[in-house]
């Protein structure tokens, strides 16, 4: 096997590994890593104030040959004998591929060593600026680039007063002119942030515990706590340097458009490349570059296509974009500083062409207007500019996806020929849309343009959605299925629509849930308030609440495990699944529960399950509010909430996070000064961590929000659809919910509260209500004719000291199939 | 033709089992016209004698019951499955008499077909 070496695990090159394990895995391939961890999404670094744990921003994943060693750097490459050594071991290799990146770059000033000065790079980076800002108050940011902007917002997010110095004239010199720079900067110093344009600092002292920086404008001197430097970065050449490898005049290994480096055995991709003399900074030049080595080495004669500098992002909360040039023959701008809207489009000379432009403060044109930059002007440009409606169709060839390097055509094929129908499976199908994102609207549009309808109707039944069937029932105060399907839907309905309106009229509190025609609209759990098993059996959860339960209880369950001969299993929502339980036993085993203080635990039902904790600040060293009693608050306020989908939570006592709460779909974290509230979280089949809604709010508060969070998805899900696909799928995503449940955006907050009101005084036990109601009982029975015979075909047989489902059952008839005649009464 | 429960026993829109005296298990089934429909209890894809808990409904027309495990649907008409071809439910003659559900044990209907 071929020996292959990648000396850095950065995006770049972990961009490569995943390129070069698809064309060709029998490469065995070793990756040297300086940092601890192992790749992970350095664009979106600032993310880690907000909430964001370094797990989520991890690249990782697991390749084929591919073996990385953290925190092992390359300390020398013997090029002779083909060797790369670290301080641990010696690599021999057949390639060798750089992919080293940047560092900061700092000026040299005096005291940029003092205690208290950093960049902005890397994790390690961040989690020293944190730990330096405990207890600070102010920071200055050197840098009002790119890089510095984010620094800032570092800054801010963790609670400093933040000042901002910047050398060029004004804000993101590289990408905007000084119009868009000006306004830009009037949005900054709105969120009460300093900026200071024109300005170096020039030395840094010591001054009674804190910093002082001098500036070379007289009389101008910042005293703070904590300075960041953030003013560029520079190839990490010095090892290829040693090794005797041709580097740029101002740094950078040169290579060739095919990546190779003047020892045609070692290639340099991404920041530390300098591509015929030029290093790009950005990310998707760089995985450009990972695809033509990842060619190369598979042997194909793939050369760089050219670098996309486009770039768009959200500052401070400002939408920021540049594409294309940024200076031609003709250029027309406009201005509108009371909205603080800043737009320049360089056209062709005789304006038809459009060459490139820069976006301040709305950037919604930015993806129609990047993937157009050398075609057509696409539309009016009074639009364009203003923002207006913009009509106007891609060539086929225009880039949608800068980062993945993904055509318009490439998108409408996999539209048309792989049959993707949303943007999930274009994601999967293209790679669009999967680094920086900003492509995604344009992926909605090319769909609507392909032709993809996206049908929400529940069924052949009823041509509305889950949500309008509810705004239906609640508006119209209908009460039944079959006057809702008389009058809203066709036909005699079905299993996707029955439960689904079963639902609508369970989470809008209509009484008990077996009651009159409800009953025939329940799904198989529902409607015997038990988890039916593969062999016809059930299965019975009672509710523990948080998961605290008294010793007297657990024997109970225990007893009445023992007498009904139940197999036993603690579930992974901190509580007790009994199985194997016959239907005609149900209302039995249920009345000893209910004596003892037990009720239903909904674990059958599309409802809330359990609310986890951990052991809270009763007992745990390290909680630091009680997790415990939230846990049981919260799980007894939204017992027997009827939903699109089931519903978990969870309550940890401190960032320790033991109860997994991010895993849930309203997940709950304690702080030092009250509860973090984190929403769409899901475990199961697409993991994804919940997001941060809510920090530091009292008990009051982060009930209130919930109350609102749970009933504005039930208003508007779609059916069967879990928290976390729907906040993915809402417009605007977690803003837009926090905009509506916590700002009231939609005058909506009052109705969803008296929904959750009505649910609370409602709500009642729904094993009681059967056992106490002789006509409700009367169903759980084996055989309408035999009540009490127990159905001959359920067998067990005993594994590891309980019962299980025996292999199979007999099947007693195996005649042909004779016609039946239906009889009318 | 066995009796097995007064009509009203059985709800809308549901069905009940019915042990026969051969031991064979029916699945019956009320819809919400009062038509009945008498299909085979036994699930033929999990082998479990299940399909009188199925929900029913109608696809395109056709009165259906859905399996409670797995969801395939079936015809209550003919008993074949509408999701795969390959597999039937046996059918059962049902009727009405003087209040009473009756249930015809297979050998019946083949005579009187």
């Amino acid at each position: 096997m071929s020996k292959l070496v990648v000396i850095g695990d950065g995006m770049v090159g972990r961009r490569f590994l995943e390129a070069v394990t698809q064309r060709d895995p029998s490469w065995e391939v070793t990756v040297l890593c300086e940092e601890p961890r192992p790749a992970y999404d350095r664009v979106r670094l600032s993310a880690f104030f907000d909430g964001v744990s370094a797990e989520e921003l991890s690249l990782a994943s697991a390749l084929p040959n591919v073996e990385v060693k953290l925190g092992e750097p390359a300390v020398s490459i013997a090029r002779t004998s083909k060797v790369v050594y670290s301080d641990k071991g010696e690599y021999p290799y057949d390639k060798l591929v750089f992919a080293t990146g940047s560092y900061a770059f700092v000026p040299p000033m005096e005291g940029a060593d003092l205690e208290g000065v950093f960049v902005y790079r890397t994790i390690d980076d961040l989690e020293a600026i944190k730990a330096h800002s405990a207890g600070k108050r102010h920071g200055v940011v050197i840098g009002g680039g790119l890089l510095g902007l984010e620094a800032a917002n570092a800054l801010k997010l963790l609670g400093l007063e933040t000042q901002i110095v910047e050398f060029a004239p004004w804000l993101m010199a590289r990408q905007l002119d000084e119009a868009g720079g000006g306004i830009l900067k009037q949005h900054i110093e709105k969120l009460g942030i300093g900026v200071d344009c024109g300005t170096g600092g020039t030395k840094i002292e010591a001054v009674d515990g804190r910093l002082r920086m001098e500036t070379n404008r007289e009389g101008i001197a910042y005293d703070t706590d904590l300075i960041i430097f953030a003013a560029g970065v520079r190839p990490r050449d010095q090892l290829a340097r040693e090794a005797g490898i041709e580097v740029g005049e101002r740094g950078g290994i040169i290579t060739d458009l095919s990546c190779a480096t003047s020892d045609p055995d070692v290639y340099a991709i991404g920041e530390v490349a300098a591509m015929e003399g030029m290093c790009y900074g950005l990310v998707a030049p760089g995985y450009s570059m990972a695809e033509v080595v990842a060619d190369r080495l598979a042997g194909g004669e793939a050369t760089f296509p050219g670098a996309d500098m486009s770039t768009k992002l959200k500052l401070l909360g400002v939408d920021v974009a540049q594409f294309g040039a940024m200076d031609g023959p003709l250029s027309t701008t406009y201005l509108d500083p009371a909205h603080g809207t800043y737009a320049k489009l360089i056209l062709s000379d005789d304006a038809t062409t459009l060459l490139g432009g820069m976006l301040v403060g709305d950037a919604e044109a930015y993806p129609l207007l990047r993937a157009s930059v050398g075609g057509k002007v696409p539309g009016k440009l009074a639009d364009l500019l203003g923002g207006g409606e913009i009509e106007g169709s891609l060539p086929d060839g225009a880039q949608v996806c800068s980062c993945n390097a993904v055509t318009k055509g490439d998108i409408m094929s996999a539209i048309h020929e792989d049959g993707c129908a949303d943007v999930p499976a274009l994601k999967a199908c293209t790679k669009a849309g999967t680094s920086c994102g900003s492509c995604v609207p344009m992926l909605k549009q090319l769909l609507k343009e392909g032709g993809v309808e996206v049908s929400n109707a529940v069924c052949e039944h009823f041509t509305q959605s889950r949500a309008e069937l509810f705004d239906i029932v609640k508006v119209t105060g209908i009460t039944t299925f079959s006057e809702l399907i008389a009058r809203y839907g066709t036909g005699a309905g079905c299993d996707l629509c029955k439960p689904t309106v079963a639902s609508i009229l369970a989470s809008l509190s209509n009484g008990h849930i077996l009651e009159g025609e409800q009953a025939s609209l329940q799904d198989t759990n529902d409607h015997f308030l038990a988890n039916m098993q593969r062999n016809g059996t059930y299965s019975v959860v009672p509710r523990i609440p948080g998961g605290e339960i008294t010793p007297d209880k657990l024997i109970v369950i225990g007893e009445v495990a023992k007498e009904f001969d139940l197999y036993t299993k603690i579930t992974g929502g901190q509580r007790i699944d009994m199985f194997g339980a016959r239907v005609e036993d149900l209302p039995k085993i249920w009345r000893k529960l209910v004596d003892a203080g037990f009720e239903s635990g909904h674990a059958y039902g599309k409802a809330l399950r359990t609310v986890k904790s951990c052991v809270g600040t009763d007992w745990c060293r390290y909680g630091v509010q009680d997790s415990v009693k939230m846990a049981i608050d919260l799980e007894l306020r939204y017992r027997g909430l009827r939903s699109p989908h089931k519903l978990k939570s969870a309550v940890s006592g401190c960032a320790r996070e033991c109860a997994e709460a991010r895993g849930k779909d309203f997940g709950i974290i304690a702080t030092e000064h009250g509860w973090n509230l984190y929403v769409g979280g899901n475990g199961g089949f697409t993991p994804r961590h919940a997001d941060l809604l809510l920090s530091d709010v009292d008990s009051e508060t982060l009930v209130r929000t919930i109350d609102r969070f749970l009933m504005f998805y039930i208003s508007t899900a779609d059916r069967l659809q879990r928290t976390s696909k729907w906040v993915e799928g809402l417009e605007g995503g977690i803003e837009y919910l926090r905009e509506v449940i916590v700002d009231d955006k939609l005058g909506i907050c009052g109705e969803l509260d008296a929904l959750m009101e009505k649910h609370v005084e409602n709500y009642a036990d729904e094993w009681k209500g059967v056992i106490d109601d002789p006509e409700k009982l009367e169903r759980f029975v084996s055989f309408v004719n035999a009540p009490e015979a127990p159905d001959p075909t359920i067998e067990f047989e005993e594994v590891r000291g309980q019962k299980f489902p025996a292999g199979t059952t007999a099947r007693s008839h195996s005649t042909p199939v004779a016609l039946g005649t239906p009889v009318r009464k | 033709m066995q009796s097995i429960c007064a009509f009203d026993r059985i709800i809308p829109g549901r069905g009940v089992a019915a042990l026969l005296e051969d031991g064979t298990q029916v699945a019956v089934f009320r819809l919400h016209d009062d038509s009945l429909y008498a299909v085979s209890n036994l699930d033929p894809f999990m082998d479990a004698n299940v399909m009188s808990r199925g929900l029913v409904g109608d696809r395109g027309g056709e009165p259906i019951v859905t399996s409670p495990l797995l969801k395939q649907a079936f015809s209550l008409k003919t008993g074949a499955c509408l999701d795969d071809e390959m597999v039937a439910l046996e059918v059962f003659a049902v009727e009405v008499l003087d209040g009473e559900v009756r249930v015809g044990v297979n050998s019946e209907v083949k005579a009187s077909a």
